[in-house]
């Protein structure tokens, strides 16, 4: 039972109300889609479940424990999270930006040991950046870049991994190949894993668990193809369209209707 | 691929770690060197030129009475105070720059500096304070400057285009306040003008001295124990604290020190230009790892200001001129080289 979880939460910005009373759980051991339009709260959302955002009311548990009774290292230890756009500082090289990831494991004085260098090169070589070991950051591709933030919130080794908009800047390739690599964490590790993205069709192939939200509310969770019909469609985004099963996966594939170029 | 790691890889990270560390000594090393080479020649060179033998009895208290004194009285307390004072401004320049992620963002520019040169005239001209009394006042001066751009720029998380704006502006208001206040001074006072507008440390001896060093290396210690958290909080606000970084605690922290070390030099050197901003940025440049480079930045500071006093004071300038004069040629148009090729960076 680690299971997170959100219970009638609110949060804001400077009084602006953005999410009220929610109530969400992360499945353990499956991976979670949070959809819905731009500004609905998907992110905010996201970073109070990882302890980046002050909550106005309610509480995140995990395993039952308000998370903010936990020291902040020992939740590092056991939610990892990967915010939007990091940027690396100039000059640091792939394997140092990663080892970063093991500074919750780390004492007051500690130095990285040789456990540390074994934990860094699995992230390394399970992202498939271990032969960039030695590139600065800045001179890699937006793809590979991604791989290395990736690569570095899993060499802090926890039950579950949050990332905000993880494909955002990437090429439709670079995102398949994310995607799988997080499907392969999913699977091969059991890792939780609950990602804000913005490509539905995307989400709704790669979730196990989808999460429609606008306005500061869910309007549908569950199975993709439970959860992504027309109506919640339009609901969520004010979106005409037709929800037909994906030729590859047999998700369902949003095909969206605009005022022209309709048959 | 949850595979263990393999052997090689394992030892490839350990090595890349150990080449690291490596590129650190050797710039640490080379900067010590350059203190070494820049010390010996204070202590030879001067009016009362020695050879290297009288130089070494000197040190050892043997020898000459007046080449004793010459040594131990003039030129190696001067050394000192260069390289504890530079080395204080170094790792100052570098934890603020660091934490407040931006390159410009050093006590000289942020007024900090310019805050502790008036608390400390203000104890000298109205409270006629003198040792730990006046870096106190230095103190508290740096102390409200910070606590004031920190009100005043602060929304929300940390913008540090706004940081520097708002404390450029405190710089000139505190340089109006100690040229108001050295202009009511005493004529006999005089003497203190130039050291608290461009900075200088002739006059830095005795227990003076000793209160800047011990100061300075009780706060390194304490830097020692909160620089864990630099390397996360480089990755922003939001990676530092999914990483178990207690932000803002490391960040006020962090600043505590540097204001501190800032207001412990100053006072007793008044502000020598630039070499808070310029010190980190040579050594964060050779080191270049990312990282904030603290102890570099600190030993680069002493080899700056070390190498900008024996100048100064040996007249390249046609006079014997403050440290200060010598570091701000310098400085300045690094300031300029860097604002015109602006350092890639967030925010």
């Amino acid at each position: 039972m680690t299971n997170l979880r959100a219970e009638g939460v609110s949060l804001g910005y400077d009084g602006l109300k953005v999410i009220e009373g929610l109530d969400l759980t992360l499945p353990d051991g499956k991976i979670t889609a949070v959809v819905g339009p731009n500004a609905c709260g998907k992110s905010t959302l996201l970073r109070g479940l990882a302890r980046l955002h002050p909550l106005d009311g309610g509480r995140i548990t995990l395993g039952g424990t308000d998370i903010t009774a936990m020291p902040r290292k020992e939740l590092a230890r056991k939610v990892g999270m990967l915010p939007q756009s990091s940027v690396a500082p100039d000059g640091v090289r792939v394997a140092e930006l990663v080892s970063r990831g093991r500074y919750p494991h780390q004492g007051w004085f500690g130095r990285h040991s040789s456990d540390d260098d074994a934990v860094v090169t699995t992230a390394l070589e399970s992202t498939g950046v271990a032969e960039l070991a030695d590139r600065p950051v800045a001179e890699l591709s937006g793809g590979q870049r991604q791989r290395v933030w990736i690569a570095m919130v899993l060499a802090q080794q926890t039950d579950i991994v949050l990332l905000d908009e993880p494909t955002t800047f990437l090429d439709v390739r670079h995102q398949l190949d994310l995607l799988d690599l997080l499907t392969e964490l999913n699977r091969n590790q059991g890792t939780t894993v609950a990602m804000v993205l913005h490509e539905l069709n995307l989400a709704a192939r790669y979730a196990d668990h989808l999460v429609v939200m606008s306005a500061g509310r869910i309007v549908a969770e569950g199975e993709p193809s439970d959860v992504l019909t027309r109506e919640v469609v339009d609901e969520a985004f004010g979106l005409r369209a037709q929800v037909v099963p994906d030729p590859v996966a047999g998700s369902p594939l949003v095909v969206p209707v605009g005022r022209f170029h309709s048959k | 691929m949850s595979a263990p790691a393999t052997a090689t890889t394992v030892s490839t990270v350990a090595e890349l770690r150990a080449v690291r560390r490596r590129r650190q000594t050797l710039v640490v090393s080379g900067m010590v060197l350059v203190v070494l080479v820049a010390g010996t020649v204070a202590l030879l060179i001067g009016a009362a030129g020695l050879t290297p033998g009288q130089a070494i009895g000197g040190v050892l208290g043997l020898g000459d009475k007046g080449d004793v004194f010459v040594v131990q009285k003039l030129r190696l307390p001067r050394i000192e105070a260069a390289v504890v004072i530079g080395a204080a401004f170094g790792l100052a320049g570098a934890l603020f720059q660091s934490t407040l992620r931006n390159p410009l963002a050093s006590p000289d520019i942020l007024g900090i500096s310019t805050g502790a040169s008036l608390g400390a005239v203000l104890g000298v001209l109205v409270l006629g304070l003198s040792g730990v009394a006046l870096s106190g006042m230095a103190f508290t001066g740096a102390a409200v400057v910070a606590l004031a751009i920190w009100l005043l720029a602060w929304r929300r998380g940390l913008h540090s285009i706004r940081f520097v704006l708002v404390g450029v502006g405190f710089a000139y208001l505190g340089s109006s306040l100690i040229a108001w206040a050295l202009a009511r001074a005493q004529e006999h006072e005089a003497a203190a003008v130039l050291t608290w507008t461009v900075g200088s440390i002739s006059d830095v001896r005795g227990e003076q001295l000793t209160l800047v060093a011990v100061g300075t290396l009780v706060l390194s210690a304490a830097v020692a124990v909160v620089s864990r958290t630099q390397g996360p909080l480089a990755l922003g606000d939001d990676n530092a604290r999914a990483l178990g970084v207690h932000v803002d605690a490391a960040r006020v922290g962090t600043l505590l020190l540097a204001v501190a070390l800032v207001a412990l030099a100053t006072s007793a050197s008044g502000p020598i230009a630039f070499v808070a901003l310029v010190a980190p940025a040579i050594a964060r440049r050779l080191v270049n790892d990312g990282g904030a480079a603290l102890v570099a930045s600190a030993v680069t500071g002493a080899a700056l200001t070390l190498v900008a006093d024996v100048v100064a004071q040996h007249g390249l300038l046609g006079v014997a001129a403050p440290v200060g004069v010598v570091t701000g040629l310098v400085g300045a148009p690094y300031l300029l080289w860097l604002l015109a090729t602006n350092e890639k960076r967030s925010r």
